[in-house]
């Protein structure tokens, strides 16, 4: 029997990064907010407990703070003519659990997407004339850098996050990324005290010609309090971020940034360890009623609510939008239906140089300490003689120098045996690693679905990700990689050595938990799930926030702009939406 | 204060429209003061237990000599004060002596109170008055025998109890004044700060100089500049007891609970005169003691520890981050003769409170967990020594009782 509870104004599916600036920013309007939270309830003294916290084989190895797939499973396949297959675990990305997110163990790499990638149609069609990336399914994301702007300015204020401006108000500033656009202030805290790695990448890809400048890092480079009043510390460099909650209140996340604020507020309420399991829509299909979730003893609840904000991982956005019946599911035969619509990922590879006469201390490190290389990203580079469209950024990010993993041997060293051994020993303080961050555009067989086979422990279809990496890709990560190689070469090491992407998504070993659209943005309600505002267009009073709502994926981690955008939602709800509620803000 | 004084504009209007008793509109003034009163004196601390409805009775205090549980004081006729008159309440507060003659134990700080003065304890009984009845009946008195017999307070406040409305000093400026009279009088300071003695009444000629009770050691706040607050400037003091926080230390335990309800919701002139007066105050000697060589074994031990354990967050040198990790370095409280306070922190951890002003609400984490009691009285050993700071060394046997 379900049981009906008393109706609030705003029900948000799930308390990260986005459910938490969302509830922040519609309690402060006054509403009354409940969040609906799947995984535990997480705070930084008792969940990353300093004598714990760094703990790597129960959370880098065992994945302690993940999302174990007896709870969501998902299939997988590389293209249609195959029969996806359930994931036994998470490998290739990781989605977070509980309270905080996948927000809690990120490494920290704020960015800001460019015009070009939101206007990217426009902008390729602008400047090479039309027909570039016939192959993909590229789209416009119906909003504009310039609009975008302000919302990025508040999340990096909120987050404190530590960098070097490129670009303020049109002025290009010395020791920043040249290529950004422009930005109404520098960040709220200057760049992080570089180690040895990146300052060596720094030199040698400055000599080549290029402009390296640090990572906008979500690790602080000094103490701060930030605009709620929330203080947080200076990033000790102790190397455990990424997969690690933060012992140190350092990192940015929903826990060091937002909840001691939302959480003492009257009209906030969280609830833990239930899953929202679909949201009920009345009989128009044009107005959801609630969302229904299930605790832990398998008590089912109906909250009605005024608005529903999907605020879940991207992936989960969507396939709570398919069980719920919002919107037409993607169908990669005729290019119709908008849910499930250009999922894309991040086309990625590496370098290392191995080196006899250095020291990294790779252990002195932080998830976002490092330095990048923007000139062969997006379109910063004449694509006009090339046969792809898309880059990447390239980052000496030595996010931590850990026991278990940290092992990079040169090719050649048997895997296992007194020689690894000695190798490891060799090459641990002596090895200088980085890598592309590289576009994934969108291709028409690159969906996602509910699988026609596999449930979950409710009986719900499980999301089917179907996904490879399309040809484009691969020859963009082939030419930026070969100048990865240039790069390396420079660095005058003993020995280096290339991984390049290659053809064939495989789930199993790890490499972005960076998975991008199925719900995307858009100016057409005949091909984006939701309006520029992440309203959806089919159901007006549900918005669905996250990277669930990119059209593409830039060569650069979301979460600077998954934030943003959940600042621009949120003022199109505060501004716009409230005073109308249940309308479209954007006439189809 | 406007959210104040609407609430109490309601609250009389609810009781004028009521057939209970109706109250003239000048009568709102009065209730406002009195409402202060009760943030000055912290009536909430002791009588409102957590989650319960304001007043309604607390929580069992702890006490050398047994349990005792606050009474319900909300007017409720049948278990609370709702039958007391403004004479039973003025007996009370002055002498000890409540509703039908029976003698309060001194866990409720008449000795204290009796410096109120009869208006401000007249306020406070308007106030008290407007508090929504709740019926929650309370047996106070849990102790045993002898402890029980109300009569033997008569014997202890021969002893023990001056009775007396505070009288200004003419030599001090009234700011001083005030602080005096709120530090001694409302705010009962003393009744966790002073000593007592085996009777459990203040040792008046060392008030404020730190005593231990209910598992925490409340620290000297007089202006002794070494384990005293004589440091720190008035400012600070202001600063640290209106948000929990200052540039050296961040409130735990009780004395968090005591300005989230009480002395940050005080006025400012109000704290400028506690910082005035309790600066002016002395207690302890002024004489620093010499710091344990950093030589010693236990130091060393504490050192590799502390480096281990907590300098990822206060500091290689102790220093700390603002609103966030308190400094060890210069800290009084860190130098305090007893660490039962610090022992306690280490063990269990403990949760910042949050004020309007510093909402971050940064917590210690428990690490009794993780280190036993040698490594636990070798940590504090360091940081008691260390940087400038100096206080005696800590035991294992210090740590066990706590656990």
């Amino acid at each position: 029997m379900t049981t009906i509870l008393p109706r609030k104004d705003v029900v948000i599916v799930g308390l990260g990064w986005t459910g938490s600036i969302l509830a922040h920013e519609l309690t402060e309007e006054g509403l009354d907010v409940v969040a609906i939270e799947r995984g535990p309830w997480r705070d930084t003294a008792i969940d990353f407990n300093i004598g714990y916290a760094q703990d790597e084989l129960r959370y880098a190895i065992r994945r302690d703070l993940f999302l174990q797939p007896t709870v969501e499973a998902m299939t997988m396949r590389n293209n249609t003519s195959q029969t996806a297959l359930p994931m036994r675990d998470y490998g290739s990305f990781l989605p977070g659990n509980g309270v905080g997110g996948a927000g809690v163990h990120w490494n920290g790499h704020t960015w800001r997407f460019w015009d070009s990638d939101f206007r990217i149609v426009d902008h390729l069609n602008e400047r090479y004339g039309s027909g570039r990336g016939a192959d993909l399914t590229l789209q416009n994301w119906g909003i504009s850098a310039e609009e975008m702007e302000s919302a990025y300015d508040r999340f990096e204020y909120l987050a404190g996050i530590s960098g070097k401006a490129g670009n303020i108000k049109g002025q290009i500033q010395e020791g920043g990324n040249p290529f950004e656009d422009p930005r109404s202030r520098d960040y709220p805290l200057p760049p992080m005290q570089m180690t040895y790695a990146p300052t060596l990448f720094a030199e040698v890809t400055r000599s080549m010609g290029l402009h390296p400048f640090p990572t906008p890092s979500a690790n602080l480079s000094q103490d701060y309090i930030n605009p709620l009043g929330i203080a947080m510390g200076q990033c000790t460099m102790c190397g455990f971020c990424e997969r690690f909650g933060c012992a140190n209140y350092s990192k940015s996340s929903a826990q060091t940034t937002i909840l001691p604020v939302l959480m003492k507020k009257k009209n906030f309420e969280v609830r833990t360890n239930s899953e929202v399991l679909h949201l009920d829509l009345d009989v128009s299909k044009k107005h959801a009623r609630g969302v229904t979730y299930i605790d832990t003893s398998g008590q089912e609840f109906f909250q009605p609510a005024d608005l529903v904000l999907l605020c879940a991982y991207g992936l989960h956005n969507v396939r709570l939008m398919m069980l719920s019946g919002i919107g037409q599911i993607y169908d990669p035969n005729t290019g119709e239906g908008t849910v499930g619509r250009n999922y894309c990922y991040q086309t990625n590879s590496g370098a290392q140089v191995f080196f006899d006469d250095k020291n990294f201390n790779p252990f002195i490190a932080a998830g976002a300490l490092g330095q990048t290389v923007d000139d062969y990203n997006g379109d910063a580079f004449d694509h006009g003689p090339l046969d792809f469209v898309g880059g990447a950024g390239i980052n000496c990010i030595p996010t931590n120098g850990r026991p278990i993993q940290t092992r990079p041997t040169p090719p050649g060293t048997p895997r296992w045996g007194s020689q690894w051994k000695q190798a490891t020993v060799k090459a641990y303080k002596a090895t200088l690693g980085f890598s592309s961050q590289g576009s994934s555009y969108p291709a028409r067989g690159n969906y996602l679905d509910l699988d026609p086979t596999y449930t979950d422990r409710f009986g719900r279809p499980l999301l089917r990700i179907t996904f490879d990496f399309p040809d484009n890709d691969i020859r963009m990560s082939a030419w930026v990689t070969a100048k990865m190689e240039e790069i390396a070469k420079s660095f005058g090491g003993r020995q280096y050595n290339i991984s390049p992407r290659r053809k064939g998504w495989d789930s199993v070993p790890y490499q972005s938990t960076h998975n991008t659209g199925g719900a995307i943005m858009g100016a057409d309600p005949n091909t984006s799930a939701v309006n520029k505002y992440l309203q959806s267009w089919d159901v007006p009073n549900v918005f669905v926030v996250g990277a669930s709502a990119f059209a593409h994926n830039a060569g650069k981690n979301p979460t600077g702009t998954v934030g943003a955008l959940a600042y621009f939602s949120a003022d199109a709800i505060r501004q716009q939406y409230l005073r109308n509620p249940g309308q479209p803000l954007v006439s189809a | 204060m406007k959210k104040i004084v609407f609430s109490v504009i309601l609250a009389v209007a609810a009781l004028s429209s009521g057939s209970a008793f109706s109250q003239a509109p000048d009568q709102a003034d009065e209730i406002i003061r009195g409402r202060y009163q009760a943030i000055l004196a912290d009536c909430g601390a002791c009588h409102t237990a957590p989650g319960a409805k304001p007043l309604s009775g607390g929580r069992p205090l702890e006490t050398p000599f047994g349990q005792l549980i606050p009474p319900n004081i909300t007017p409720d006729k049948a278990t609370g004060i709702g039958n007391w008159t403004e004479q039973d309440f003025r007996r009370a507060m002055k002498i000890g002596i409540g509703h039908d003659g029976k003698r309060l134990y001194p866990a409720m700080p008449y000795p204290a109170y009796t410096k109120m003065s009869d208006q401000d304890i007249g306020n406070l009984w308007s106030y008290l008055r407007t508090v929504e009845p709740v019926f929650n009946p309370v047996e106070s008195n849990q102790l045993p025998f002898p402890f029980n017999i109300r009569l033997s307070m008569l014997g202890w406040n021969t002893i023990n109890f001056e009775e007396g409305t505070f009288k200004p000093d003419p030599s001090k400026s009234s700011e001083w004044n005030r602080g005096a009279y709120i530090v001694q009088g409302p705010g009962h300071c003393g009744t966790c700060h002073s000593p007592k003695t085996f009777l459990g009444a203040d040792k008046t000629d060392e008030a404020l100089q730190g005593a231990s009770l209910q598992g925490w050691y409340a620290p000297n706040i007089t202006g002794n500049p070494h384990i005293g607050i004589g440091s720190w400037n008035e400012d600070e003091i202001v600063q640290y007891l209106k948000t929990g926080a200052n540039a050296h230390t961040i409130a735990s335990g009780p004395m968090a609970e005591a300005i989230q309800a009480s002395t940050s919701l005080m006025t400012d002139e109000d704290l400028k005169a506690i910082a005035t007066y309790l600066k002016s105050t002395e207690g302890g000697s002024a004489e620093k003691p010499q710091p344990l060589a950093a030589s010693d074994p236990h130091m060393t031990a504490g050192a590799a520890i502390y480096h281990d354990t907590c300098s990822a967050c206060h500091g290689g040198e102790g220093k700390g981050a603002r609103q966030l990790f308190p400094a060890l370095a210069g800290s009084p409280l860190v130098q305090q003769p007893s660490a039962e306070t610090l022992v306690r922190l280490v063990l269990n951890g403990s949760q910042a409170v949050a004020t309007p002003e510093a909402r971050t609400t940064p917590s210690m984490p428990s690490l009794g967990w993780r280190l036993s009691d040698q490594q636990v009285a070798d940590v504090l050993t360091y940081i008691r020594n260390s940087w400038g700071n100096a206080a005696p060394a800590v035991q294992p046997s210090d740590i066990a009782g706590q656990r």
